[in-house]
C-alpha cells in the first residue's frame, strides 16, 4: 500500500512536470476567406428603354419582324448564379430568383450565400430549372403563383410568361402568351419531353470585375426583350401567339433566342 | 286546508315556470356556460390565461401544407383562441348592422361556403348591391392581400371594416357599433380576453373577424383526398383535368391553379371575356388606370357546388353557363386577358363531352365536410 501510494505520487510529479515544461504550441489561426454579399438586380429593357410596372399593358413595342404589341406580364426564374473567378474556380450561389416586373421587388435578389473577395470574369446562370431542380411542386412559393408546368408535357415549373396584345395581320389585336418550359412532343405515339433550361454566360464586362470584403456588390442583370423575337430566330406573332407550351417547335425556338437575352449591366459597390 | 292545496300548486307552477325560464350563462363559448340556462342573464364570462390570449395554430390541410408556404398572418394580430371566439361571435352577431337585422353571416352563408345565394346581396334598407357575394375560406393563403372582387381592401382586417359602413350593407357607423358592444353584457370582457382591454374600438373587432376567417379552411375534397393518393378519380372527372390543364385544351389552370396550387385561384386580377365594354371597370376603378378596366379576382374554383350564382355580377345562375361562356361566349376587349384563346371564336369551342368532363372534375373539388363543420 506504501509503495503503492509512493508511485502514484512520483507519477504524479513527473507528469505535472512534462505538462509545466511543455511549451504551448502556438495555434495557427485558420485562414478564413473574407467574404462579403453580392446582389443582383434584374432590369428588364426593350431596345435599350427600362420596362416598369407603370408600362404593362400601356406601352407598345415593335419587335424585329415589325409586330406591335404590348406587355402585360413578365415573369421568368433563373437559378444557380454561379461567379466565375479569374483563376478558373467557381463560386455557386445556388437557389433560385422568381422575377415578376409587376412586383419590383422581385427584381432584388441577395443570395444567401457569400462571396470570396477577390477579381472575377464572368456570371452564369441556369434559365429555368435543370433537370434535377425541376421538380414537380418542389417549391411552395412557386406553387403559389401558379408557375408549374402540366406534367401531361413534362411537368416541373415554368421558365417565363411573357405576354401581351398584339396586332396582327388583319389590323386586330390579339393575345399573345409565350410561355417557356419543358419541351415535349409526340414520338411514334407517345409523348416525350425534353428538358429545356439553358445556362446564360455573361463575360463582357470590361474585363471582369471584383469582389472587395466589407463592400456589397450590385450586379445589374439585363433583360433585353426584344432578342425572344429575334435572334437567331426572327419570331412573328402571327405564326407563334397561343397555344405554345406544347409546341416542341416553339419551345425550341425560344430556347435558341433566350441565350441571347440576357447581358450584364452596371457592377458597382452599393454605396 | 283548501286553502293551503291552492297555495301548493301555485308554488310547484311557479317553482315549474322559474326552472323552465333558469337564467344563466348561455354562451358555450363562455367559461361559465350554463347548459341548463335557458335567459341570458348577461353574467357569461370570457378570461384568458394569465400570460395573455392562447395562441392558435390553424387547421392546415395536408394538401397545404405538401404544396403551399405557411398561411399569412399580420404579426400585429397573432390568431388566438380567445380572438377566433370573440371574432365568430361578431361574424354572426346583427349587432353590427344598424337596425340589428344582419350580420356578416346573412350575405355569407356557412351552408352555402361562407357565400349568398342571391345575385347580388340585399342590405338592411333593401338595397341590392352591385356584386355577388364572395365566399370565405383560405383567405390566410392570399399571398397578395387584395380583397374584394376589385381588391380595393390591403388585408383581411381592412376587408372587415367596410360592410358595417357600406350605406347599401349594414348601414352602421363603427363609432355606433363600438357603443353597442361596449353596453353588451358579454363582449368588454371578451375583448378583454382577447386583446387585453375592455375598451372597444373598431380596430379591434376587425382584428377579430379576421382571425376568425382565417380559421375557415377549406382543403378535404374529392380532389384533396386524390391528390393524397386516397381515392381515385373517375375517368370523366381525370379527362376534366387534363382538359383543365391543357394549354390547348380549357386551358383554365394559368389563372385556377392546379393540383400544386390547391387554393384553385392565382389571386389576380383579370379581364375574363365577360363584356365588350364595361359599366362596372372593377380594378380599373381601384387603380385609375384604363389597363386595368374589366379585370376582376380571380374566383376560387372549390366548393363551386355551394358559390352559385357565379362571376363577380352573378350573371351565371350554373356551372354550365359558365362552362359554355369559356367554350363559345368570350368577348373582345381592349383589356381582355390574353390567356384566353380563340376569342374571335367565341373561345375554346369544347363537345360536349368535353363540357361534361369539366363540370365533373369541377365537383370534386367540393369539400361537403367544410360546409357541415359550421
Amino acid at each position: 500500500m506504501k509503495t503503492t501510494l509512493k508511485f502514484s505520487i512520483y507519477l504524479l510529479a513527473i507528469s505535472t512536470f512534462l505538462f509545466s515544461c511543455k511549451e504551448e504550441e502556438p495555434i495557427e489561426p485558420k485562414q478564413v476567406e473574407a467574404e462579403t454579399e453580392v446582389s443582383f438586380i434584374f432590369k428588364q429593357k426593350y431596345n435599350g428603354s427600362e420596362v416598369l410596372t407603370s408600362d404593362l399593358a400601356t406601352t407598345q413595342y415593335t419587335n424585329e419582324k415589325g409586330n406591335i404589341h404590348t406587355i402585360s406580364k413578365l415573369q421568368y426564374l433563373v437559378s444557380n448564379i454561379t461567379l466565375h473567378r479569374t483563376d478558373g474556380s467557381e463560386v455557386d450561389l445556388g437557389g433560385y430568383n422568381f422575377v415578376d416586373i409587376d412586383q419590383p421587388l422581385t427584381r432584388f435578389y441577395t443570395p444567401s450565400v457569400r462571396v470570396p473577395e477577390g477579381k472575377y470574369s464572368g456570371i452564369s446562370m441556369t434559365f429555368g430549372f435543370d433537370e434535377e431542380d425541376n421538380r414537380d411542386g418542389a417549391y411552395t412559393d412557386l406553387n403559389a403563383v401558379s408557375w408549374s408546368w402540366p406534367m401531361m408535357i413534362g411537368g416541373g415549373y415554368h421558365f417565363l410568361k411573357f405576354e401581351g396584345m398584339f396586332q396582327d395581320n388583319t389590323g386586330s389585336m390579339k393575345g399573345f402568351a409565350y410561355h417557356n418550359g419543358t419541351a415535349s412532343k409526340m414520338e411514334n405515339g407517345s409523348r416525350v419531353h425534353e428538358a429545356n433550361h439553358f445556362r446564360v454566360r455573361l463575360w463582357d464586362y470590361n474585363g471582369g470585375f471584383e469582389v472587395k470584403s466589407g463592400e456589397r456588390l450590385n450586379i445589374d442583370i439585363d433583360m433585353n426583350i426584344e432578342e425572344w423575337f429575334k435572334n437567331p430566330v426572327l419570331w412573328d406573332l402571327n405564326q407563334y401567339h397561343m397555344m405554345l407550351m406544347p409546341n416542341y417547335t416553339a419551345q425550341k425556338i425560344m430556347n435558341n433566342n433566350g441565350k441571347s437575352v440576357f447581358a450584364l449591366g452596371t457592377i458597382a459597390p452599393e454605396l | 286546508m283548501k286553502g293551503i292545496k291552492i297555495l301548493g300548486v301555485f308554488i310547484g307552477l311557479a317553482l315549474c315556470l322559474s326552472s323552465c325560464r333558469r337564467e344563466g350563462c348561455t354562451d358555450e363559448l363562455a367559461d361559465n356556460f350554463d347548459a341548463k340556462a335557458k335567459v341570458d342573464d348577461g353574467t357569461c364570462e370570457y378570461t384568458s390565461s394569465s400570460s395573455g390570449p392562447t395562441p392558435l395554430a390553424l387547421n392546415i390541410p395536408a394538401t397545404f401544407s405538401r404544396f403551399l408556404p405557411p398561411p399569412s398572418i399580420p404579426e400585429d394580430n397573432p390568431t388566438t383562441v380567445e380572438g377566433v371566439r370573440l371574432g365568430k361571435k361578431l361574424f354572426f352577431d346583427k349587432t353590427l348592422s344598424n337596425d340589428l337585422t344582419q350580420a356578416c353571416a346573412n350575405c355569407h352563408l356557412p351552408s352555402q361556403s361562407f357565400d349568398d345565394t342571391n345575385r347580388f346581396s340585399v342590405g338592411i334598407d333593401g338595397i341590392a348591391g352591385t356584386r355577388n357575394a364572395m365566399p370565405i375560406f383560405n383567405l390566410a393563403w392570399n399571398f397578395n392581400k387584395n380583397f374584394f372582387w376589385d381588391g380595393r381592401a390591403q388585408g383581411l382586417e381592412e376587408q372587415a371594416l367596410e360592410p358595417v359602413t357600406n350605406p347599401i350593407e349594414m348601414h352602421d357607423t363603427w363609432s355606433n357599433v363600438v357603443a353597442k358592444l361596449q353596453a353588451d353584457p358579454t363582449y368588454p370582457s371578451m375583448f378583454r380576453a382577447a386583446f387585453g382591454t375592455s375598451t372597444i374600438d373598431s380596430l379591434l373587432a376587425v382584428k377579430a373577424i379576421a382571425q376568425y376567417e382565417r380559421t375557415l379552411i377549406s382543403g378535404n375534397s374529392r380532389f384533396d383526398k386524390y391528390t393524397q393518393r386516397l381515392i381515385p378519380l373517375t375517368p370523366s372527372e381525370l379527362s376534366g383535368y387534363n382538359l383543365f390543364m391543357s394549354e390547348s385544351g380549357a386551358d383554365c389552370f394559368h389563372c385556377h391553379g392546379d393540383i400544386t396550387n390547391p387554393l384553385w385561384t392565382d389571386n389576380l386580377f383579370h379581364n375574363n371575356g365577360l363584356d365588350a365594354s364595361f359599366t362596372d371597370n372593377g380594378l380599373g376603378d381601384i387603380t385609375g388606370n384604363p389597363a386595368d378596366n374589366g379585370k376582376f379576382k380571380t374566383p376560387t374554383l372549390r366548393n363551386l357546388a355551394f358559390t352559385a350564382p357565379y362571376m363577380h355580377d352573378g350573371r351565371f345562375q350554373t356551372l354550365d353557363e359558365v362552362i359554355d361562356h369559356y367554350s363559345t361566349g368570350l368577348k373582345a376587349s381592349p383589356t381582355v386577358s390574353p390567356l384566353l384563346k380563340k376569342v374571335s371564336d367565341g373561345g375554346v369551342q369544347l363537345t360536349p363531352q368535353e363540357k361534361a368532363d369539366l363540370k365533373a372534375f369541377l365537383l370534386t373539388l367540393t369539400d361537403s365536410s367544410f360546409v357541415a363543420g359550421y
